[in-house]
């Protein structure tokens, strides 16, 4: 059953030192306060996985939480570079990051393959590219019943995953609607699992009956941060703060400036501050 | 009456004009997402376009400034799992054309976006794969646009991060791919298409006022013309006020000013 707990508590509970641990969230519900916590608790030598490392994943790599990065499209979508990213690999600042590189294909075949417990993933793809030249996890595998070549990758099974949903009603169960990622698929893969949501309510309200909701003895631990997933959005709360990615650039290029950035914005502050920015892009219900 | 129009509107109009109605498109960001959207709002109006977010068949009234806006999900006919986006619509077979950019291309339209430099030791990291290799080899054709210079067209990448016609021929065959691969290259200057035996990338249409020896300057490798070029058609005053109009909507929508 899934523990409702303050930020901090939660992340202390379900995140070591050394662990692997995917963020996830494909542009929506992306949780970001999640990982300021992280952050903050001075979290080391982690192996952070995600289909898409953006802006949270730059602080943590800038910040020198990450030892290995296990990705397939690492960007500023939409706007260009992740400098802190781009940083640590091209000239090893604030220290060298280790690369897993796949492409978006064998990401999202390897998280269903975690949450469905099988040990690799199949699917066709990776034909006539060189990343299995630089990736010693993308091999093929022959079909035993027609003999098609086809390419495989070990499942990902993270440590923790961490991801930001709607809502949670008071036993802990979890609802996500709008762009999904592979936000289910991730935490179904992982050992331990904490969602941040918008609002804890007495019961989940009006939904498709195929909505998603994941039952509360798949999640560890809850915490409610308002916000939690700005500047990325949250579904019928609020709306992405696309000036904010594209102000990133900036704040992201120069090391100095994305230093003073964080002591501000994340060292000294607490998941508090998420719930003005969702008052500001609020969206009508 | 005389039209003015930038580069990037020119190739922007060409690659909408290629899209039809009955396609069903797998969309990029930026100027893929431009051109599909303008196709929409102009002569396909009945083209499912799909983001791979895992939105199918949206109609947004403003460019999305990334593949998983709101605006993308709200306006869609349906919201599916990214795992899904991959295994049943784009594996399964289902989408007739994608369009993808690049930072390096080759003469093949084989695709760089991982780095420009050594793997190990690059001197620009660039994005990734992301969903390329596998849009490249699983839609029915391909659409690479891109603009033309000696950088980004080039002799040899520096990595193959996506597959078009390898080193030509029937390289694609020899591999098992049965998709037709990249279709067209839409830039700045021109269209290239490829040689129906070598698969060589060949211009085959030239935007208006530009020169042979243009072309020939912003390229990497020694071009070559298809017997017959045509001049592409000037955009029109519908197509220029349409993308335009979009345009003005995305900036004031991601409060960048108007």
């Amino acid at each position: 059953m899934a523990h409702i707990m303050t930020l901090g508590a939660a992340v202390a509970a379900v995140l070591q030192d050394g662990d692997t641990v995917a963020i996830e969230g494909f542009t929506h519900l992306i949780p970001h306060a999640a990982a300021h916590e992280a952050i903050r608790q001075g979290r080391r030598d982690l192996t952070l996985v995600r289909m898409t490392p953006d802006i949270v994943y730059d602080q943590m790599i800038g910040m020198g939480c990450a030892r290995k990065l296990v990705f397939s499209w690492g960007g500023n979508p939409g706007v260009g570079s992740l400098h802190r990213f781009r940083d640590a690999i091209e000239n090893g600042w604030p220290h060298r990051l280790e690369l897993e590189e796949h492409a978006h294909a064998a990401m999202a075949n390897a998280y269903a393959a975690g949450a469905a417990n099988l040990p690799f993933a199949v699917f066709r793809g990776y034909l006539g590219v060189d990343l299995p030249k630089v990736n010693p996890n993308i091999r093929r595998v022959a079909c035993p019943f027609t003999g098609e070549e086809l390419a495989a990758v070990p499942a990902l099974r993270p440590d923790v995953t961490i991801i930001h949903a709607l809502r949670a009603d008071r036993d802990g169960n979890v609802l996500i609607e709008g762009i999904l990622g592979v936000q289910k698929e991730a935490v179904l893969a992982a050992k331990r699992v904490l969602v941040t949501v918008e609002e804890v309510v007495d019961d989940l309200g009006p939904r498709s009956p195929n909505a998603v909701v994941l039952p509360t003895w798949t999640v560890t631990a809850i915490a409610e941060v308002p916000g939690g997933a700005y500047p990325s959005y949250a579904q019928g709360y609020y709306a992405r703060d696309n000036a904010f990615y594209l102000g990133w650039d900036k704040i992201a290029r120069d090391r100095d400036t994305f230093l003073a950035w964080m002591k501000a914005n994340v060292l000294e502050q607490g998941p508090e501050v998420f719930a003005a920015h969702r008052a500001r892009l609020a969206v009508a219900a | 009456m005389t039209l003015a129009w930038t580069a990037t509107e020119m190739m922007t109009v060409v690659s909408a004009r290629a899209l039809r109605s009955t396609d069903v498109c797998f969309v990029g960001i930026g100027l893929p997402s431009a051109a599909c959207n303008l196709a929409r709002l102009t002569h396909a109006p009945d083209i499912t376009l799909i983001y791979e977010s895992g939105t199918i068949a949206t109609r947004p009234s403003v460019l999305p400034l990334s593949i998983g806006d709101g605006e993308l999900c709200d306006t869609a006919l349906t919201t599916v799992s990214v795992p899904e986006m991959f295994r049943y619509w784009l594996q399964g077979g289902r989408i007739t054309v994608g369009f993808l950019p690049g930072a390096q291309i080759d003469r093949f339209a084989n695709l760089n976006t991982t780095v420009i430099g050594p793997y190990d030791a690059p001197a620009t990291r660039l994005p990734g794969s992301g969903g390329a290799p596998e849009i490249m080899t699983h839609c029915g054709e391909i659409f690479v646009t891109m603009k033309q210079s000696r950088r980004s067209f080039v002799q040899k990448l520096d990595f193959v991060t996506t597959f078009g016609h390898g080193e030509g021929g029937d390289h694609r065959a020899r591999l098992g791919i049965r998709t037709k691969g990249p279709t067209r290259l839409i830039t700045d200057l021109c269209v290239f298409e490829p040689d129906p035996e070598t698969k060589e990338m060949t211009v085959t249409s030239i935007h208006p006022g530009v020169e042979r020896a243009e072309i020939s300057d912003a390229t990497g490798w020694p071009v070559r013309f298809a017997d017959t070029v045509a001049e592409t058609a000037m955009p029109t005053e519908l197509e220029l006020a349409t993308l335009r109009d979009l345009h003005t909507r995305t900036r004031q929508a991601h409060g960048v000013g108007g």
